[in-house]
């Protein structure tokens, strides 16, 4: 692989993840805010608000991996080098 | 391309490295399957010697054996629904069982004391070939489930509730086996990444506490991949009222 093909390749891997959890980042703060305010107003709820916010928080987790499984593949299997 | 630079013996990490075998003309990833043996014999073995004698008042493995088929089952029957989910709930719940103890497999079992000539055993779930194959199992299960059900029948659930959905439930029965194998995989690659890049830069207790969001993410990512399965049989199934 020459020089600039795995410079790009670590840098678009790093902005891959950066930019990548931006969203997903803000999201889970808007869920988990919610979830605590559910709480707050509701705390007999508790436990159901609890389940369905750890299985919320786990598909925006998947959207940084996303972009993290991009990353590992320009890094470790990368089809230009 | 060259593995990490990572040279410590406890915390060695070899990512793309595989140990293969030929089998025809394909060459496979022996170390998942030596690993998934490993799995598929610890749960045989937990549920031979949980249902050799059973009691009525369970004891020991057979109550954590009932405790787990409760568990499964409540996922079953919220998601698939009163009527189909007895069908399903073997499958829903042999997936359930096979990731979680493939992913805290991988986390728990010291797979470093055996030495492969090349790659590294670890968690099943870690190689994308294994997510993808369950995915697809995902796939053709919840086909099969509409057509045996609601025979062609099936194909209206692509026209509701107007055709304006159709290329959208088109291109979904594409993006759901992607979306369950790529989350899973790369939750799973990133925990152990996570752990060995921590583990090289300060080996001792540092990494324990990522370890732990670890299994706890592994056990989730089995309780969602369930779940999902779950849910798109559901979806299948479902017998809209007019």
């Amino acid at each position: 692989m020459d020089s600039l093909t795995s410079a790009a390749s670590v840098v678009a891997a790093g902005l891959a993840v950066g930019l990548g959890s931006i969203g997903p980042g803000i999201g889970q703060g808007t869920a988990s805010g919610g979830a605590v305010e559910g709480i707050a107003r509701q705390p007999e709820a508790e436990g159901k608000i609890r389940g369905t916010l750890l299985l919320s928080l786990a598909f925006m987790e998947s959207l940084t991996i996303y972009g993290l499984v991009v990353a590992l593949v320009l890094l470790f299997a990368n089809p230009f080098s | 391309m060259a593995p990490l630079p990572l040279a410590l013996p406890f915390a060695a990490l070899e990512v793309g490295q595989h140990l293969y075998w030929q089998l025809g003309n394909f060459k496979i990833h022996g170390q998942v399957f030596l690993s998934s043996w490993v799995v598929i014999a610890a749960l045989l073995a937990v549920v031979v010697v949980g249902t050799r004698r059973l009691e009525r008042d369970p004891r020991g493995v057979q109550n954590l054996l009932e405790f787990l088929w409760d568990y499964l089952r409540d996922i079953a029957r919220e998601y698939i629904g009163e009527k189909a989910y007895r069908d399903w709930l073997p499958f829903i719940g042999t997936l359930f069982l096979f990731i979680f103890v493939s992913n805290w497999g991988g986390a728990l079992i010291p797979w470093k004391l055996v030495h492969l000539p090349s790659g590294e055993l670890g968690a099943p779930t870690a190689d994308i070939n294994t997510t993808i194959a369950l995915a697809l199992l995902v796939s053709l299960a919840y086909f099969y489930a509409g057509l045996s059900r609601k025979g062609f029948r099936y194909f209206e659930y692509y026209v509701e509730p107007t055709p304006i959905m159709l290329p959208f439930k088109i291109v979904e029965d594409f993006t759901k086996p992607l979306s369950l194998s790529f989350r899973l995989f790369g939750n799973i690659l990133a925990d152990e990444l996570v752990v060995a890049v921590l583990a090289f830069l300060v080996p001792l207790v540092v990494p324990l506490p990522v370890m732990f969001l670890g299994l706890f993410t592994s056990a989730i990512q089995a309780l969602i991949f369930a779940t999902l399965a779950a849910y798109y049989i559901g979806e299948a199934v479902h017998e809209e009222h007019h």
